[in-house]
């Protein structure tokens, strides 16, 4: 701890932090800009100018900027003199010399770090009476768009989309006053980050071009404190709606998951929640077509179907809340529930769970991702099937050549100076996957093969830091000199880091994986192993099943079943066409709770409005384990509602037939399933308030309540009420600082920005206020003996006639539900089949582009040949889940044809 | 008695005064010119809608009796999709007039919006949107704006200076 004095006033602040930091931890409010909690001080931009003294007897001081000021014992600063005072205004006065006239027509307005800085700082009347500067603005592709009148030159964009992102294509340009941030020339921004470009720039230069198709400013959002559904990861989200459609996704901050940012398919891809697509009322098909049906008609038709004696499954969702998931369970009963994934997916997935439960190994969470300094992928492509992990791991990547700064004294917030010494130097970084992947910019070893042969890698690997394995049988020279320098590179870190998943499909990856930590663990070392899944709640779900869907085919195929139940799952998609329709055809009537209208709603007899993440409240599990609550941010005005709460309905007596509420749900779950007890904590029940206020879903700011709907009914309608929360789906409640799972907006007095999250926090950038949300189900133990897995494969050998296909993943279309939004939609790859040169050569295809005919499940799939060269002989790669390929099972084989 | 015959003889002698009564509705009363009535959306000297769908008026709003939606034409030119005022929930306050930065919305001298239903007095854009330019004339806010929204080029509004080459150099 450090001694300060701030405006004569003593703090005791701990060490190593600059006196910016402190000084907005302590509550002050200073200006800044180029400053960011995430990406530390470089002093550009000059407006945390503070008067800093030498000792108490100093009375004239200088004025220093306080990102740049160790706090150190016996600092001593001011901030209210008068000095400071004119300081910081006449700075910001030169940094708005040539900002537009825009507020009105900016979409940052009234969420602007420049505004809020500018009142903060006292100036308010422009002096300069010349010209302003312009500059022309650049097509930057579906989610940003760019007005580079706007900038005042901080310099946060490029820093964190170059340096903190590794983003190439975005850059400074010009010199002096001209100063511009952009492409060389116009394009799309590549990097799967550069959404966050739109919460990093402290004004309207780089704003979300979806909100923009149907803007409202931030008073005006109802919000809710969501989790994103995109991938496995549960980073947290705020989702906005306004007149009924959600308008923006933003970071929601959690210390412990993805801190402030978010990738571009979970900030973008939430267009699908107000697709024209959307089945909004219960659904009953008359020959041939579907029919509106009343509800209370629906229930009791449905009820009578799975009356006494009949035989009813359900098949359960890894999209779909636990208490989804569980009510589904307990409506067809225990027997008669189905995962609704595949055999092979379930199975991989249990054997993760088996690993996190069992193991020694802790599973770091995203945010602790980032403090290892070695890292080994063991066979996924981070980048493209879980990016935030890929963004956690690029700073893991920092943190060896850092230690250089740290040990001449360089503070880790000094970031000019440590990016001055560490240049572009990456710390030990190894990757095994199936081709090419973006993170193989920062490796310093990278090996292509076949999953088994990335299995004998990693086993090879392990066997190097534990003797006492069984060694890899006939490895050859290249890859044991490679996993000589993995093992070697593993044991001489402080705390090495194995990254594994189940996008191959491969058990014997995931042993591998496994096996490598168990032996570091062995060796001492304080090493994590983090393993993504496939979906939000695949391991929520999988925790809730025995069977998976093929044991459901295999059942049905034995003996016909009355009423099929499909809780959010579009069987086609995920099992494919042949499988779906095994299974559809064996049943009597399918009844499927849906967000949207897809190819297994098309054969249903049945079909019940099913919310989305922004119409449900719920809680799901991460790849971590970690139970998070997700809210509703609105009532829609139809039929739309939870999964559960229809499945509720069916279970009970139709006389009764109201939902129960969610507490009762996640009570009854916790009872039935005492290993997700902690559910339960994950978030306050319904009847918790603060004094006797309910949380607020929308700022007090909110306007037009007694104008939205007056078109339809000039007399306003009671506001609906949640009894599934403790918000208030208005403005009503308390204002203050809330429990951090039911945070739904970032706001302080003079804090209109996103950056009120310093607010929030104990300390800036540090944990919220009564801690970061979430509750891990599964710790790991030291104690326990770790078991490993002595299943080496044998070596893969590429045959003459037939390729083995894999899966290839990509950010924008490997997932099935934001794929379906306009924005993302543009960044949807060509389907294509990946080879490499020599295969496309043997197979007398030569021309990328060209046609090539391949059979999966008799059926013929044509598409066109990318040529790969980073893919191993024999085997050949399909985009994962696009329209053209999905329903594809995985790994198969086939013959091709040109 | 001499009382009652001096009120007699007053009231006698108003006959001959001017009538303070004015005859509404047949004859109108004097309005200012910032007496604050009905409110109208309006144009801009080039004639197109002022209103940037900024929401500052409805934002502003004690009553909360504004609300819009913005959208944005082809060139990127943002104004209301609809705009509404319930005029059975405003108080006439004028706060929306002060919060405009467009000199779009205006309180006009008119209060003869009597309707026999309250829903009647739920006006939208195409009531509210007049021809000309209220109050106040000659400005465009898009000529004094940073964007351009075909409304002219970068660089060409009032106080610009041309765009800077972005690929020079020179100090």
């Amino acid at each position: 701890m450090a001694k300060v004095f701030i405006d004569d006033i003593e703090y005791e602040v701990p060490d190593g932090k600059n006196m910016l930091e402190v000084c907005l931890s302590l509550g002050f409010d200073l200006t800044y800009f180029c400053w960011h909690p995430a990406l530390h001080s470089i002093g550009a931009c000059r407006q945390c100018g503070v008067i800093n003294y030498k000792d108490e007897n100093d009375k004239r001081g200088r004025i220093t900027m306080a990102c740049m000021l160790p706090a150190s014992n016996g600092t001593r600063i001011s901030i209210e003199a008068k000095a400071a005072h004119d300081f910081r205004a006449g700075n910001i006065e030169s940094l708005m010399l040539n900002h537009p006239h825009d507020c009105p027509v900016c979409d940052e307005g009234g969420e602007c770090h420049l505004q809020d800085m500018t009142l903060m700082s006292g100036h308010n009347y422009r002096r300069y009476r010349f010209k302003k500067r312009t500059h022309t603005n650049q097509y930057l592709g579906p989610f940003l768009n760019h007005e580079m009148n706007r900038c005042i030159q901080c310099y946060r964009c490029v820093r964190f989309y170059k340096d903190y992102a590794g983003g190439k294509d975005l850059d400074v340009f010009a010199a002096h006053d001209d100063i511009y941030f952009g492409r060389s020339e116009d394009g799309v921004l590549e990097n799967e980050f550069s959404g966050n470009l739109v919460e990093v720039c402290p004004t309207g230069v780089f704003t979300d071009k979806t909100l923009k198709q149907h803007y409202t400013r931030k008073w005006d959002l109802t919000s809710a404190p969501s989790v994103c559904h995109g991938c496995s990861l549960g980073c947290n989200i705020l989702a906005s709606q306004r007149y009924g459609t959600i308008r923006r996704i933003l970071t929601r901050y959690n210390g412990d998951v993805n801190g402030y940012f978010l990738c571009d398919r979970g900030r973008f891809g939430y267009e699908y929640t107000n697709s024209k697509k959307r089945i909004i009322k219960a659904l009953k098909r008359v020959s041939g077509t579907y029919q509106p049906i009343e509800n209370g008609n629906a229930f009791e038709e449905v009820k009578a179907l799975m009356g006494e004696g009949k035989k009813v499954i359900g098949i359960g969702s890894p999209r779909a809340s636990l208490e989804s998931n569980f009510l589904l369970k307990e409506l067809v009963g225990e027997n008669n529930f189905y995962g609704g994934i595949s055999n092979t997916e379930g199975n991989l997935i249990k054997q993760v769970i088996d690993i996190l439960k069992k193991g020694k190994v802790k599973t770091p969470s995203l945010a602790e991702a980032k403090g290892y300094d070695a890292v080994f992928i063991v066979g996924e492509d981070v980048t493209n099937t879980a990016p935030m992990l890929a963004l956690s791991l690029r700073q893991a990547a920092k943190n060896k050549p850092n230690e250089e700064a740290f040990a001449i004294r360089i503070p880790l917030w000094n970031d000019v100076a440590i990016r001055e010494i560490v240049q572009e130097r990456t710390g030990p970084f190894f990757i095994a996957t199936v081709h090419h992947t973006k993170l193989d910019e920062i490796s310093s070893g990278s090996f292509y093969g076949h999953p088994d042969n990335i299995a004998r890698l990693g086993h090879a690997v392990a066997q190097k830091i534990n003797n006492n394995l069984p060694s890899v049988p006939d490895a050859d020279r290249e890859s044991a000199s490679l996993s000589s320098s993995i093992a070697e590179a593993l044991l001489a870190a402080k705390k090495p880091l194995i990254v594994s998943g189940t996008s191959l499909f491969s058990k014997n990856v995931i042993e591998a994986a496994a096996n490598v930590a168990y032996a570091l663990k062995e060796q001492g070392k304080d090493v994590g192993l983090i393993y993504t899944v496939p979906e939000a709640n695949s391991v929520g779900m999988t925790l809730l099943s025995e069977n998976f869907v093929d044991d459901a085919i295999a059942r049905v195929e034995k003996e016909r079943a009355d009423v099929l139940l499909i809780l959010e799952n579009d069987l086609y998609q995920r099992i494919g066409k042949k499988d779906s329709e095994a299974i559809l055809k064996r049943c009597n009537q399918v009844v499927a709770f849906e967000n949207l209208e897809n190819e297994t709603t098309n054969s249903c007899d049945y079909l019940f409005p099913a919310g989305t993440f922004a119409e449900s409240t719920g809680t799901i599990v991460n790849n971590e384990g970690r139970a998070q609550r997700f809210y509703q941010v609105h009532i829609p005005r139809n039929e739309v509602r939870s999964s559960w709460k229809w499945l509720d309905i069916l279970r009970q007596d139709l006389q009764t037939a109201e939902a129960k509420d969610f507490d009762a749900i996640v009570d009854e779950l916790i009872q039935k399933n005492p290993e997700l007890q902690k559910i339960k904590e994950t978030a306050p029940t319904a009847d918790f308030r603060i004094g006797t206020q309910k949380i607020p879903r929308s700022p007090h700011r909110f306007s037009g309540r007694t104008s939205m709907i007056a078109n339809i009914n000039v007399s306003e309608p009671k506001p609906p009420v949640d009894n599934d929360s403790p918000m208030s789906f208005t403005m009503e409640g308390y204002h203050g600082i809330q429990p951090s799972p039911d945070t739904a907006f970032y706001w302080s007095p003079a804090w209109n920005s996103v950056q009120a999250i310093n607010k929030y926090q104990i300390e800036v950038g540090g944990p919220l206020h009564d801690g970061n949300p979430g509750k891990r189900l599964f710790e790991p133990d030291e104690n326990r003996q770790a078991k490993y897995f002595n299943d080496i494969p044998s070596s893969f050998h590429p045959s003459n006639d037939e390729l083995l296909v894999l899966p290839l993943y990509h950010i924008y279309g490997s997932e099935e539900l934001t794929a379906l939004s306009h924005a993302v939609k543009e960044r949807i790859p060509q389907a294509y089949i990946a080879l490499n040169e020599n295969e496309a050569r043997r197979k007398g295809l030569n021309a990328e582009g060209g046609k090539v005919e391949f059979y999966y499940q008799d059926k013929k799939w044509e598409l066109s040949l990318k040529i790969d060269n980073s893919l191993p002989d024999g085997i050949a790669g399909l985009p994962k889940g696009l329209n053209e390929t999905s329903g594809i099972g995985y790994p198969f084989r086939t013959k091709i044809n040109s | 008695m001499l009382s009652s015959i001096r009120t007699v003889w007053l009231v006698f002698l108003h006959m001959f005064k001017k009538r303070v009564t004015i005859e509404y509705p047949e004859k109108k009363a004097y309005l200012a010119p910032r007496w604050r009535g009905r409110i109208v959306l309006t144009r801009d000297p080039d004639h197109n809608e002022r209103c940037v769908a900024c929401y500052l008026c409805a934002a502003v709003c004690p009553t909360d009796c504004i609300s819009l939606q913005a959208t944005e034409d082809e060139n990127g030119r943002r104004k209301p999709e609809y705009f509404r005022i319930n005029f059975s929930r405003c108080i006439f306050c004028g706060l929306c007039e002060d919060a405009c930065p467009t000199y779009s919305i205006q309180l006009v001298p008119d209060f003869e919006m009597g309707e026999y239903k309250r829903q009647d007095l739920v006006y939208e854009k195409e009531d509210l949107l007049i021809d000309g330019q209220g109050k106040y004339h000659g400005y465009n806010f898009y000529r004094v704006a940073g964007v351009a929204v075909g409304v002219k080029g970068k660089g060409e509004g009032e106080n610009e200076s041309a765009p800077v080459d972005r690929k020079k150099l020179v100090p």
